[in-house]
């Protein structure tokens, strides 16, 4: 641990300078994040209140219709309600009323606002009290906006946790830990076995059911396992919680730092961290090992998407050995990434916001050996013979904690390696 | 406001940007917030485009909204001229800017940009895709097309193939081809692979071919009432309905088709006769797509397979007269909805022995255990084949032929099942012998490396959380991993050690 906060001071990256840009966004709005989120919460329902482009969106983003009766659905304005020809607080409790009817399954139903319905200034939050005087206690209702005005792709968790977290009850037990951010259920069970084996007592936000949900009070501290929960955090804070400040956990690095915050604060010993951990961490570095060879020396360019890309860009640089070129990011927290920025390389590029064409033009300057990138750019930039990982997959896979370094390096490697082997 | 589960159309613009993206030196700005850019990856991705499409996007915020939503459209219309320098533009808004009524056509005409801007009103609250791509190729000929001198009466276009286009690309390529082989010259194919420019001379064709109604049937009406110039009704897709197309194109272009239908027909009509598609007869077929695709796929079922119609239907509300008027004739009831919960009971109800559907009615088909063939979009990955595989002309009907088949029991397998009927690995209830999908998962004793290893209960536990069609290959290499390292009971450490040491 010693050496880490050594290294801590030699590098940094908090006073460097950052080009904010305000151009043309290449980004997916919060309502993109319903494809994994309804995945995580098993009996919870997502009812997008918006467009025939919000349902487009989520649909197209799904990666096309994986389920055939999925757990999220629009609720598409049309001109009549639009012309007050009906009314539109009527035409929601129908649909909802048809929907709960068909998934009587449904324990909490989120109704979430779009650009269309943040514009006309529809008032889903009085309309989920409304629903909630019909249906509870057999459903909650709760009401969060993804829309892409207000929300950049991740930022829709946060919107969604936070509206969680106003809701929870108040916890009055001994000193309990609350991990924020929506993980696969086998790296939660991982975090779980490490911290209750330090003798930490653990919950997550969110549960996986609607009557999983973590109580939250003056005696909780949190600990964010994802980098984009401001307004979760804000909220947590609120009902009293105290928030724990550690990197995020990626690589064995970043895991094993994020781990000691927690163990630290509960006072767990050094002997008993080291005798939890440090197996699983010797499994990561092994893991990690391997990929050096491959990817050390290479220059990546993140290009601005999910704001995991700093804590992603520190784990590259710091465990793999690569060399940064532009972390790009939709917005920088900060506070909230003090000790990422403190942790990367100084004079690293960092640039928050967008305008994608002359990001574009940096990037084809640089040439990077691998490029960081959404959907609608990797083909073109492919194209261009340059090499890149989709960004989503970084959204999607279990990257978080020791056994998953490995695979979280493999994602970066593999197509370089597939650059490299193909001879077409 | 209406529920809706999985969409068969998306908005107008989405229709727009297919028309602008199938063309070349045309730009599309578009009044739109942030996450409305996810548009792009439909092409990049499913259609495997190596350049973004030609949109340029405002997305505009929250704080924008309070201040000038309107200065930043055309602070954008001027950045995107002044990079992309196009021949010209089209503007117009998504759902969100439709609301916020900035009016993109007047704010682009203020720049005085020296190319055609043209204005585009796709209202997203009532109309879609199609619509969108057909009103914007209507647009975009009215605006451009210009009086010109008449070439030969053997001269062309072709309009209708666009971006995301079911086929569109291959299609393109086999009516080009039997076209040339007619004496038909072909003067612009649009909007796909044509420029504004090449728009201007639309009307020195003397006719036109109407090839995707969806898209094109606005502007070829366009062209027939202004420039006198007559189109294509047949689409030619089945053997019977090429052999049609090609003596209306032949009557429009004063020539005779009558040779080039006596040497041509494709292998279509010997694989329908020939006696291994005896066992074709009488399949129960539902089709569902786009009223084009759909109403010729139902044709092409009867009269080329020989397979019952039970049923028909289509998302196009634009075309559904005729899709009734047909399934009057095939004497069943036409399903004209949007809704894929309405389909997917249909498709139970009736439970055909082969759909015909777009990518939506391949997932219901494949909940309900129905084979499925793809004849229209909506469009997946798959549906951009690397291999030509037109739905038109005569090589799109041995496409078809192929297509269709496929799903289906083999004709000599489906013979001996007859024979044996009750037979233990012989029976009704088998999968095609090509085909795995109903075969049920085995648990798999036979698969253990070591019969001394043993799972212990938390590592099991474990194994599952794994995705299952990667379990089967962690099992295993924990089994050897366990084996060669001489642990008997398999833990949850025991299960990463193994993943660490195998992962490279």
């Amino acid at each position: 641990m010693n050496i880490i906060a050594k290294n801590i001071k030699a590098a940094g990256c908090e006073t460097a300078p950052v080009l904010r840009e305000r151009g043309q966004r290449e980004v997916f709005c919060g309502l993109t994040s319903i494809v994994w989120l309804h995945r995580k919460i098993q009996d919870a329902f997502f009812l997008v209140v918006g467009s025939r482009t919000c349902a487009h969106l989520v649909q197209s983003a799904a990666g096309v219709m994986i389920f055939a009766e999925p757990r999220f659905a629009t609720a598409i304005i049309d001109e009549r309600d639009l012309a007050g020809l009906a009314d539109i607080d009527d035409e929601l409790d129908r649909v909802v009323n048809r929907l709960l009817e068909r998934r009587p399954e449904i324990r909490m139903l989120f109704l979430v606002g779009s650009c269309p319905s943040e514009v006309i200034k529809l008032d889903l939050k009085r309309a989920a009290s409304r629903l909630n005087r019909q249906h509870l206690p057999n459903v909650r209702v709760l009401n969060y906006s993804g829309s892409g005005i207000e929300t950049t792709f991740t930022q829709g968790e946060d919107a969604c946790l936070a509206s969680l977290a106003e809701d929870l009850p108040k916890y009055t037990g001994k000193a309990n830990l609350v991990i924020a951010g929506s993980l696969p259920d086998a790296v939660e069970d991982q975090f779980t076995r490490y911290l209750e084996e330090m003798g930490i007592d653990v919950s997550f936000l969110p549960g996986r059911r609607s009557n999983a949900m973590p109580a939250i009070g003056p005696n909780t501290v949190f600990l964010m396992a994802q980098p984009f929960l401001g307004d979760t955090a804000r909220v947590l804070k609120e009902k009293g919680a105290a928030a724990l400040q550690a990197p995020f956990p990626f690589g064995a690095e970043g895991t094993t730092l994020w781990l000691k915050a927690a163990a630290t604060h509960f006072g767990v010993s050094d002997a008993v961290f080291k005798k939890v951990t440090s197996a699983p961490r010797q499994r990561a570095e092994l893991a990690l090992s391997k990929f050096k060879k491959s990817l050390g020396g290479k220059s990546i360019f993140f290009f601005p998407d999910s704001q995991l890309e700093l804590p992603l860009a520190r784990f590259a640089s710091r465990e793999l050995d690569m060399e940064l070129v532009e972390v790009g990011t939709p917005y920088l927290h900060t506070q909230h990434m003090a000790q990422e920025l403190a942790l990367l390389p100084a004079g690293t590029m960092l640039s928050e916001g967008q305008d994608v064409d002359k990001q574009l033009d940096r990037c084809r300057a640089a040439r990077p050996d691998i490029t960081v990138c959404g959907l609608g750019l990797a083909n073109p930039l492919e194209a261009e013979g340059l090499t890149t990982k989709w960004s989503i997959e970084l959204v999607f896979s279990p990257i978080h904690g020791y056994e998953q370094a490995g695979d979280l390096a493999g994602l970066f490697a593999r197509p370089i390696a597939r650059s490299e082997r193909l001879a077409v | 406001m209406q529920l809706t589960l999985w969409t068969y159309e998306g908005p107008p613009h989405i229709g727009a940007m297919r028309v602008a993206t199938g063309m070349m030196g045309l730009h599309y700005v578009l009044h739109a917030p942030q996450g409305d850019t996810y548009a792009d990856l439909l092409f990049t991705m499913i259609e495997r485009r190596d350049r973004r499409p030609p949109v340029t996007y405002t997305t505009f915020q929250a704080r924008d909204l309070g201040g000038d939503t309107a200065e930043l459209f055309k602070t954008s219309c001027a950045a995107a001229y002044e990079r992309f320098k196009p021949e010209a533009m089209i503007v117009g808004a998504s759902c969100t800017a439709e609301l916020i009524q900035d009016d993109p056509g007047g704010l682009a005409s203020t720049l005085g940009l020296p190319i055609p801007v043209i204005a585009l009103e796709l209202p997203a609250y009532q109309k879609k895709e199609n619509w969108g791509a057909s009103e914007t190729f209507y647009r975009l000929v009215r605006a451009l097309a210009k009086p010109g001198t008449k070439r030969a009466a053997n001269t062309c276009n072709i309009l209708g193939p666009s971006a995301l286009g079911f086929r569109n690309r291959d299609d393109i390529v086999e009516i080009k081809r039997l076209l040339t082989t007619l004496g038909v010259e072909v003067l612009v194919t649009a909007p796909m692979s044509a420029s504004p420019s090449d728009l201007v001379k639309l009307p020195e064709a003397a006719f036109n071919i109407s090839l995707y109604p969806e898209v094109s049937d606005g502007a070829a009406r366009f062209l027939e009432k202004n420039f006198d110039q007559k189109f294509t009704k047949t689409i030619p897709i089945g053997v019977g309905a090429t052999r049609k197309f090609l003596t209306e194109v032949a009557a429009l272009a004063g020539l005779d088709a009558t040779e080039l239908i006596a040497q041509e027909q494709g292998r279509l009509p010997w694989y329908s006769k020939s006696v291994d598609s005896t066992y074709l007869t009488g399949k129960r077929v539902f089709v569902f797509g786009d009223a084009t695709h759909a109403m010729a796929a139902a044709l092409m079922a009867k009269n080329e397979l020989a397979f019952d119609v039970v049923g028909i239907g289509t998302y196009s509300r634009e075309f559904a007269k005729s899709v009734r008027e047909l399934a009057a004739e095939l004497g069943v009831e036409a399903l004209i909805t949007d809704d894929y919960l309405d389909v997917e009971a249909k498709v139970a109800e009736l439970q055909p022995d082969l759909v015909l559907g777009t990518q939506m009615e391949r997932h219901i088909a494949k909940r309900l255990g129905v084979p499925c063939a793809v004849i229209s979009a909506p469009v997946h990955v798959q549906d951009f084949p690397a291999r030509f595989s037109p739905h038109m002309g005569f090589e799109g009907a041995n496409v078809i032929f192929d297509t269709w088949v496929h799903p289906l029991m083999m004709g000599l397998e489906e013979h001996l099942l007859h024979m044996f009927r009750d037979d233990f690995e012989f029976n009704e209830g088998a999968a095609p012998s090509h085909l795995g999908h109903q075969k049920q998962e085995t648990a798999a004793p036979g698969n253990v490396v070591n019969a001394t290893l043993n799972w212990l209960p938390d590592a099991e536990a474990e194994l599952k959380k794994i995705p299952f069609f990667v379990r089967k290959k962690a099992r295993r290499n924990t089994e050897t991993y366990a084996a060669n390292h001489g642990v008997n009971h398999i833990t949850v450490e025991t299960l990463y050690d193994a993943k660490a040491h195998f992962s490279k």
